[in-house]
């Protein structure tokens, strides 16, 4: 073989080699797989691989497949930073898809703007989020909505004495506590009690001693659903029987288990319920059972649209160049998502309705949806 | 009043469940000198095998969840960690006996993560839902009580003390009255001596992390009835109190490390209903600070100066 054909030959295959790697799309996703906010990350997992899947059986984005790398921070503090970091440094990908949980985006967040990787979070409803740089979007709702409409929602249910149990080693948590707090006093309604506690508590009888002391008409409860399912418990044998309401983050799999018929007659806010009789969302609840042989929930519901809205964006932004693909996101208007219609507004926040839930006979039930 | 009243009761059920761990670290700690740093995850060990056994022991009981149900797990999960505590001391500690006694701490880090990451991998890190063995309710208190009547005792909480309280009596008769006993007390007096006078230090040895481990079990299992969420990290958090109890009790004393346990819980359950959930850890631990400066040999622990 004649050697100086070698360096041209090598130079020839690496060619190929990039060609090849410029065929996928390689987004990124960081997730709580495991530990204590697992159903989060598990749920949204499977609505964002759904969507990505039936991207590539459709031929892909631009004629290039998709590839889903996902990485899981273990819902422990400081691993989304790392996942993030991983999946820019080394995996090279082009967007993120991640966190459900507020805490976790915000690790994420800034370090994705500081890489101008555009990121989209399917479910951190914490309005710091997307205030961390204009490269950082979210398909949900934010928690002024949320706290504002489960404020009006008590008022409507003529409660007027509230108490607080509000989890405070979660952003989450403590804003949507502000923001119901605000229109609640403002409407004339007063907090009876202010209770909190740490994110992993087992026993909650101390705060719910307190709680019942104060004999509210109704407990806010903004929590997360592992700690939701025991204070519901526990509440109902320490004979507090007050309705409890809550927002999004009740919604996982183990809360209605542990909560064992406790939490019926309690309220919450959602992003999507799968009773929802629009064509589009009947037939994702079919091919997500087909698949998965279970329920989608609102996690699911979220990242499916969002791993949609980037599909759709690099499709507009004709490529994957960080600043035109950013460009296309913000641009995204009236896109027809399964948690409602999705138009991005200036603060690369989600304009869009909530519903609200209720529980009954250890179901959740549709009970309302409230508008922007 | 009656808040005060209620926030005493939540404290002494969970006090229960520390003051049962921390008789484990008190025992080992009386025949070794040595903190067994790996005891709060035998607590975990046992909600898991409550987790694995219950449902099948109902289903082959045909039992309903009952006192019944309860009264035949407790012993199978005390009797798997009891085997689990005594494989990790064959294993881990027993070579290391004749070594420098950080050594054998630092063993027990390890073996303590070793559970915990293990632990992840077999069971699954996600927190899991524990079966029903006992419908928990609030028991009715007679109208006699004029306004006390108004206070609410649960089944669980009544179940924790009384079993708790139980097998501290047992274990007071067993270290107390049997020759076994007799032996542990010998060999945490002077274990050379002893041994001279013929004491099996191996066999007294494992019998004390097998009794030790088996309360964390019975702890394990009354904690999951309460609380039924349970993962393989619920002994972190678990152990390190009952340590603190342990301390603060007198290490080394049986009756100390109850009083420790009930102290602590209520302690907590006060913190935590008057001043806020944040404050409840530093507290806790804080006590442990002052409890190590100005008492070190806890509240009944009898003092031993180092002899020279």
């Amino acid at each position: 073989m004649n050697l100086r054909l070698l360096p041209a030959l090598l130079g020839l295959a690496l060619l190929a080699g990039s060609a090849a790697a410029q065929e996928v799309i390689k987004i990124g996703e960081f997730a709580s797989l495991t530990g204590g906010n697992a159903s989060f990350g598990q749920e949204s997992h499977k609505g964002t691989q759904l969507a990505i899947d039936e991207l590539n059986a459709a031929g892909g984005v631009l004629g290039r497949k998709l590839q889903l790398i996902t990485e899981d921070d273990q819902s422990a503090a400081g691993q989304a930073a790392t996942a993030v970091q991983k999946l820019i440094a080394q995996d090279k990908v082009v967007a993120l898809l991640g966190e459900v949980a507020s805490s976790k985006s915000l690790e994420g967040a800034p370090i994705a703007q500081r890489n101008k990787i555009p990121m989209i979070s399917p479910a951190s409803t914490n309005p710091k989020v997307t205030e961390t740089g204009d490269y950082i979007f979210r398909v949900c709702f934010i928690d002024p909505f949320q706290g504002t409409v489960m404020a009006k929602f008590a008022l409507s249910k003529g409660w007027k004495k509230i108490a607080l149990l509000t989890d405070v080693k979660q952003d989450y948590s403590v804003g949507l506590a502000e923001f119901f707090v605000k229109y609640f006093t403002a409407n004339g309604g007063t907090i009876v009690r202010d209770q909190k506690y740490s994110s992993g508590d087992k026993d909650f009888r101390a705060q719910l001693t307190s709680v019942k002391a104060a004999s509210p008409d109704a407990v806010f409860l903004p929590g997360y659903y592992g700690e939701v399912a025991l204070i519901g418990k526990q509440a109902r044998l320490l004979g507090l029987t007050a309705p409890f309401l809550g927002g999004d983050g009740w919604v996982g799999e183990s809360l209605l288990p542990v909560a064992a018929g406790s939490l019926d007659g309690s309220f919450f806010s959602a992003h999507f319920s799968p009773d929802d009789t629009r064509p589009a969302v009947q037939d994702f609840v079919r091919r997500f059972r087909a698949k998965y042989k279970s329920e989608p929930d609102d996690m699911a519901a979220l990242g499916y649209d969002s791993a949609m809205i980037l599909a759709d964006a690099i499709k507009r932004a004709g490529g994957t160049d960080s600043a035109k693909l950013r460009d296309a996101i913000a641009a995204t208007k009236n896109h027809p998502g399964l948690t409602g219609v999705i138009t991005l507004d200036a603060q690369r926040n989600a304009a869009k309705s909530a519903v609200i839930l209720t529980i009954r006979n250890g179901a959740y039930k549709f009970q309302e949806s409230v508008a922007p | 009043m009656i808040e005060f009243l209620q926030q005493l009761i939540n404290g002494l059920a969970q006090g229960g469940i520390y003051a049962l761990i921390a008789l484990g670290y008190t025992m080992v700690y009386g025949v070794l000198r040595f903190i067994n740093f790996a005891h709060g995850d035998i607590f975990m060990l046992g909600a898991f095998a409550g987790f694995y056994v219950g449902p099948a022991v109902l289903r082959i009981t045909g039992l309903s969840p009952s006192f019944a149900a309860v009264l035949l797990v407790l012993p199978i999960a005390m009797l798997a960690c009891a085997l689990a505590g005594m494989a990790i001391e064959r294993l881990c500690y027993r070579p290391l006996r004749d070594r420098p006694r950080l050594t054998v701490l630092i063993t027990a880090i390890g073996v303590s993560l070793l559970l915990e990451n293990g632990g992840q991998f077999v069971f699954g890190a996600s927190p899991r839902s524990f079966p029903e063995l006992i419908t928990d309710r609030a028991l009715a208190l007679p109208a006699s009580l004029g306004s006390l009547a108004t206070l609410t005792i649960t089944l669980s909480q009544v179940l924790v003390l009384g079993v708790a309280l139980l097998l501290l009596g047992g274990l007071r008769q067993i270290v107390g009255k049997t020759r076994t006993g007799l032996a542990m007390r010998a060999l945490s007096l002077n274990p050379t001596a002893a041994q001279l006078m013929g004491v099996d230090l191996d066999r007294i040895i494992a019998l004390t992390f097998g009794l030790g481990s088996a309360l964390a079990g019975a702890a394990g299992i009354l904690a999951s009835i309460q609380q039924p969420s349970i993962d393989p990290l619920m002994g972190i958090a678990a152990g390190l109190k009952a340590f603190v109890a342990a301390v603060l009790g007198g290490i080394g004393s049986l009756t100390g490390a109850v009083v420790g346990g009930l102290l602590i819980g209520v302690l907590e359950a006060l913190v935590v209903g008057y001043l806020s959930p944040t404050y409840r850890d530093p507290i806790v631990f804080g006590v442990l600070i002052l409890i190590l400066l100005f008492r070190p040999a806890g509240l009944l622990g009898r003092f031993q100066p180092e002899k020279v």
